[in-house]
C-alpha cells in the first residue's frame, strides 16, 4: 500500500509538469509587452527593453519555463504586475478560503446527492422516484451562478435571513455566510451525485447477496447501508472526485456572485488587468489541487473495496 | 421526445432570427434589440413587453429570442470542433495502439487534469475576449473527453471479423477508420456531443457572466444575468428570465442526451 502510494505521488510530478507547461505556453501567447505594462505608457524604449532584459523576457521560452518551476519550487511564483506583492503570498492568502468553500460544497452536493439516490433506487418508478430524478436533473441544469442569484434574491434579499456578500469573520458568521454559497457549488453536483447514486444502486439491488441477506433477517437499514450501498460506492466515489473538479471550476463563478475572497474571484480580477503572472499562479494551484484530489479519490477506492486494496498488496 | 422537440424549437428560433437579420439588414435588430428606451428601465412584464424590459429598457422577450443562436450555434461550432480533433486523435490512439497510444493519451491525462472551465478561461485570458476566441477555448477543453470516448469506442470495434475482412480486401488504414471503425462507433460519440453541448452552452454562458465571453450590447444570456446582478435589488424579471432560459435549454439537451443513450445504447439502461 505505501508502495502504491508512493508510487502515485510520484507520478503527480509529470502531470504537474505538464498542466504548468500548457498553461505556462497558453498565457505567454498572450498579447501585449509586461515589461510595457509595469513601466506605464511614459517609459521609453531602452527602460521597457532593461526591464524586459531584468525579468528574463527575452530568453526562449523553454529557459523561461525552467526558470519559473525552479523559483517555483521555492515558493516563489514571481511578483503581481499590478502591486509588485508577491504571487505566492497573494495566491497563498486566498487559497484556503476556497478549499472551504469546495469542501463546503461537496458537503452539500452528497447531503443532497446520496440520500435522494438511495431513495430513488429503493422506490423505483414510484411517484417518489420520478420526482427525486426529475429534481436531481433540473439541478444538473441550472447554471449555478443562476441559482446563486436566485437564493440571494430569497434569502438574503427578501428574507433577510442570511448576509448574500462576503466572508464572515469568526465562526459563526463564517458558517452563515457559507450557507449560501455552499448550497449554490452544491446543488449542481448534487444532482448528477444523486443520478450516479440511484443508477449505481440499482445495479447491486437485485443481486442474490442482497435476497440472502434479507433471508437471513438482516434488517432493511443495515442492507440498505452494508450491503447495498457499499457496494455500490466505487462509481459514486468517481463521480464525487469528477464532481470536484467542475466544482473549482464552477467556484470561480460562485465566488464572483458572493464576492468570496478565493483564488477563483482572485483570478477573475487578474484576467480582467491582464496581470499574467497572478494567473498563472491561480491556476497552477487550482490544476494541482484537482490532481491531487483525484489521487485521493484513487486511494479512497482502497480502502472503500477490499479487492482493489489486495491489488495492491500484492505490489502490482 | 420534449427534449429533442425544444431543442428543435430553439434551432427554429435561431434561424428565424438570421433570416429576419438578413432581410432587414439588421434594421430590425438594431432598433428592436440593441437600442435603448431610458424611460422604460426595468419595467416588469406587462402587455406590450411580455417578458419586461432590462436596464436600457430594451425588450427582454426579443432579447431572450436573438440570444438562441449565441448560445446554440457557439456551442455547437466549440462541441464540434473538440469532437473532430478529439475524434481524430482518440481513433488514432485505439487503432495504432503502443506508441502512438501512450504519447496521445499521456498528453490528454494532462489536460484533463485541469478542470475544463479552468483551461478554457486561461485561454480566453490569454488571447482575449473574442467569439471566435472564447469557442477555441471551449472546444480545446472538450478535445480529452472526446479523444477518450472515441479511443474506448474503438477500441471495442477494431478486434472484430469485419475489420479483419476490409484489411484482407486491401483496404488502407484510414479507410479502415472512417468508414468501417467510426460509423460503427458512433453511438457513443452521439451521446457525448449531446451532453457536451449542454456543458459548453454552460460555459459560454458562465464566461460571459464573468465578462470574458461575449460582451454587451449583444444579447446573450449569460452576459445578461451579469448585467441584471446590479439591478437584483430592483427587478427580479431580469434576473429569474435569462437563467430559465438557460436551464431549459440545458434541461432539454440533458433529456435528449439521456433518451439517445438509452436509444443508442440499450446496455447503459438502468
Amino acid at each position: 500500500m505505501h508502495k502504491y502510494i508512493l508510487k502515485r505521488l510520484l507520478m503527480l510530478i509529470p502531470v504537474i509538469l505538464g498542466v504548468t507547461f500548457i498553461v505556462f505556453f497558453i498565457l505567454n501567447l498572450s498579447p501585449g509587452d509586461p515589461a510595457a505594462m509595469i513601466l506605464g505608457e511614459q517609459a521609453t524604449a531602452e527602460a521597457i527593453e532593461m526591464k524586459r532584459e531584468e525579468l528574463g523576457l527575452n530568453d526562449p521560452i523553454l529557459v523561461r519555463y525552467f526558470n519559473y518551476m525552479k523559483d517555483l519550487l521555492h515558493g516563489d511564483m514571481g511578483v503581481s504586475y499590478r502591486n509588485s506583492i508577491s504571487v505566492w503570498e497573494q495566491v497563498t492568502d486566498r487559497f484556503p478560503n476556497t478549499v472551504v468553500l469546495a469542501i463546503a460544497g461537496i458537503l452539500v452536493a452528497l447531503l443532497i446527492g446520496l440520500p435522494l439516490g438511495i431513495l430513488s433506487a429503493k422506490k423505483q418508478n414510484t411517484i417518489i422516484d420520478n420526482i427525486s430524478m426529475v429534481l436531481s436533473l433540473i439541478g444538473v441544469s441550472m447554471p449555478n451562478f443562476w441559482f446563486g442569484l436566485l437564493v440571494v434574491m430569497l434569502f438574503a434579499l427578501k428574507l433577510g435571513w442570511l448576509p448574500s456578500q462576503g466572508m464572515g469573520e469568526g465562526f459563526v458568521p463564517l458558517l452563515l455566510s457559507l450557507i449560501l454559497p455552499a448550497l449554490t457549488l452544491g446543488t449542481g453536483s448534487a444532482g448528477s451525485i444523486a443520478r450516479m447514486t440511484r443508477s449505481s444502486m440499482l445495479e447491486v439491488i437485485r443481486q442474490d447477496y442482497i435476497s440472502t441477506a434479507r433471508a437471513k433477517g438482516v434488517d432493511e437499514r443495515t442492507v440498505t447501508f452494508q450491503h447495498m450501498l457499499r457496494n455500490a460506492l466505487i462509481p459514486i466515489i468517481t463521480s464525487v472526485g469528477l464532481q470536484f473538479g467542475s466544482l473549482l471550476g464552477g467556484a470561480m463563478l460562485t465566488e464572483t456572485v458572493f464576492s468570496w475572497p478565493g483564488l477563483g474571484r482572485l483570478m477573475v480580477e487578474n484576467i480582467k488587468s491582464k496581470d499574467i503572472p497572478m494567473v498563472l499562479g491561480c491556476v497552477v494551484f487550482l490544476a494541482t489541487m484537482f490532481t491531487i484530489v483525484n489521487l485521493v479519490v484513487d486511494l479512497i477506492y482502497a480502502f472503500v473495496d477490499p479487492r482493489i486494496k489486495s491489488l495492491y498488496k500484492k505490489g502490482r | 421526445m420534449i427534449g429533442l422537440a425544444f431543442f428543435l424549437f430553439l434551432i427554429a428560433i435561431a434561424i428565424t432570427t438570421l433570416v429576419i437579420d438578413l432581410a432587414t439588414g439588421n434594421e430590425f435588430y438594431r432598433n428592436n434589440v440593441i437600442n435603448q428606451d431610458l424611460f422604460g428601465r426595468l419595467q416588469g412584464p406587462s402587455k406590450e413587453h411580455l417578458f419586461g424590459q432590462d436596464e436600457f429598457g430594451r425588450d427582454m422577450l426579443l432579447r431572450m429570442i436573438w440570444a438562441v443562436r449565441y448560445s446554440l450555434f457557439m456551442g455547437s461550432a466549440a462541441v464540434i470542433i473538440g469532437m473532430v480533433c478529439g475524434g481524430v486523435l482518440g481513433a488514432m490512439s485505439g487503432y495504432y495502439g503502443k506508441t502512438v497510444d501512450a504519447v496521445i493519451m499521456r498528453a490528454m491525462d494532462i489536460l484533463l487534469a485541469i478542470p475544463s472551465m479552468l483551461l478554457a478561461t486561461a485561454i480566453v485570458a490569454a488571447l482575449g475576449t473574442s467569439l471566435f476566441n472564447v469557442l477555441l477555448a471551449i472546444a480545446i477543453s472538450y478535445i480529452p473527453s472526446f479523444a477518450r470516448t472515441v479511443r474506448a469506442a474503438v477500441l471495442t470495434v477494431k478486434d472484430q471479423e469485419f475489420i479483419e475482412a476490409a484489411r484482407a480486401i486491401g483496404c488502407h488504414d484510414g479507410e479502415i477508420i472512417f468508414k468501417y471503425i467510426i460509423p460503427n462507433a458512433m453511438a457513443p460519440i452521439i451521446v457525448q456531443a449531446t451532453m457536451g453541448l449542454a456543458g459548453a452552452i454552460l460555459s459560454i454562458a458562465g464566461l460571459s457572466f464573468l465578462g470574458l465571453g461575449i460582451q454587451p450590447p449583444t444579447p446573450e444570456w449569460g452576459a445578461m444575468l451579469s448585467n441584471a446582478r446590479q439591478y437584483i435589488r430592483d427587478a427580479w424579471h431580469v434576473t429569474v428570465i435569462p437563467g430559465l432560459g438557460i436551464m431549459l435549454t440545458i434541461l432539454a439537451l440533458n433529456l435528449m442526451g439521456d433518451g439517445l443513450r438509452d436509444a443508442l445504447d440499450p446496455r447503459l439502461k438502468d
